[in-house]
């Protein structure tokens, strides 16, 4: 996908920066990105050594089997394809707590971690298995309690009633999954489909 | 209630890490030497992402710095009109898929122009709250395990985002009707 559209990107932003003369932003606006993929990964890298050294703690007690009963049903109705893998399934229970809480910089070295055990287990490396996709649609719908990052920003500009949002976000969240879960099951079966015949 | 939801925010992260330690030590598991050996795994995880971070700013940098961004959003502007999308949350609608900061300087803009709490303002909150950065989010899961065919994963994610910013626009008009 991406050695198709990041090409194409590039063509279309430098081109166009050339035609309308635009080419001054255009420079400082690539150091300025690579600037920041910097500043974040190493931001990243804290937080992600410090969440993959709890989760392994988490991953030697039984607390991971608590968190994992609990969300049992959930699991298995959006993976049934890791019946029999434990360390997947608490890897996805670990991420889908933290999206819950709204911890977003821990559910992403979470995910991440699940999708390295999805990986083993992948029967073509080259493609992301139904499992892997489900899981990178369930954290791009960010189903959370308590949106955090927003409600700083408004409270930081002033609003009288910063919080007044969470519970439309609920709303907005919750439909938002439910129509990603329903599409990928959807494509899964007709995909799954089309390749058996 | 915003001290409540402060208190519980700040609580959430800690207690966590409280817990798990507290479990470990209880039963009596090497905690420090687990935590170390998951720490290293954290390390190549980011080095394995690092270069598509790199491309995928670089790609979204000079989208934005070269004005093209702009260009998209004067085409998608007719379509929106026609489902009665508010014209001034375009932007955000476009930019929230692509890219994390910039949506958030644009949601701010927005908040700050149209007041924190009017209804626009408030529709751009619920907008972030309810959706992420789709595109960002699939580079980087897939590029951590080298996997480059990424079949329906971005037709999914976007179609859950559709929803997610048409639903938030629905709910907060649905909600300001009801209470004035």
């Amino acid at each position: 996908m991406l050695n198709l559209i990041w090409p194409i990107f590039i063509i279309i932003s430098f081109s166009y920066a050339i035609f309308s003369g635009n080419l001054q932003n255009l420079n400082s606006g690539i150091f300025e990105s690579v600037d920041n993929a910097v500043n974040l990964s190493i931001t990243m890298l804290g937080t992600m050594c410090l969440w993959s050294g709890i989760i392994n703690i988490a991953n030697n007690t039984r607390i991971i089997q608590i968190i994992n009963k609990m969300l049992k049903p959930i699991i298995k109705f959006l993976f049934p394809e890791i019946k029999n893998n434990k360390k997947a399934q608490n890897e996805i229970s670990m991420n889908m707590i933290a999206n819950i809480l709204g911890l977003g910089n821990a559910a992403t070295p979470l995910g991440l971690k699940a999708m390295e055990t999805l990986q083993e287990e992948n029967n073509n490396k080259e493609e992301l298995s139904n499992s892997m996709i489900m899981l990178i649609v369930l954290n791009t719908a960010s189903i959370q309690i308590i949106p955090t990052t927003i409600i700083a920003i408004r409270s930081s500009l002033g609003s009288e009633n910063p919080t007044s949002i969470i519970f439309p976000v609920w709303i907005a969240t919750i439909c938002a999954g439910i129509a990603g879960i329903t599409i990928t099951k959807l494509l899964i079966k007709y995909v799954n489909k089309r390749e058996r015949l | 209630m915003i001290e409540f939801i402060n208190f519980v925010s700040n609580l959430a992260m800690p207690l966590i890490i409280f817990i798990i330690v507290i479990y470990g030590f209880i039963e009596k598991k090497e905690v420090f030497d687990k935590f170390i050996e998951g720490a290293k795994d954290g390390i190549k995880i980011v080095i394995n992402i690092f270069p598509t971070l790199i491309g995928l700013f670089l790609a979204i940098g000079v989208l934005r710095s070269s004005g093209v961004i702009d260009i998209v959003i004067r085409l998608i502007d007719p379509i929106l009109r026609l489902i009665n999308f508010p014209s001034e949350l375009m932007p955000l609608a476009i930019l929230r898929p692509i890219s994390g900061s910039s949506s958030i300087a644009i949601a701010t803009d927005i908040m700050k122009n149209f007041g924190v709490d009017s209804q626009i303002g408030i529709m751009a909150s619920v907008i972030m709250g309810a959706t992420e950065t789709t595109l960002y989010t699939i580079a980087v899961y897939s590029s951590s395990v080298k996997i480059k065919k990424t079949r329906f994963v971005l037709i999914a994610a976007l179609t859950a985002d559709i929803v997610g910013i048409i639903t938030s626009v629905v709910v907060c008009r649905f909600l300001s009707q009801s209470f004035s």
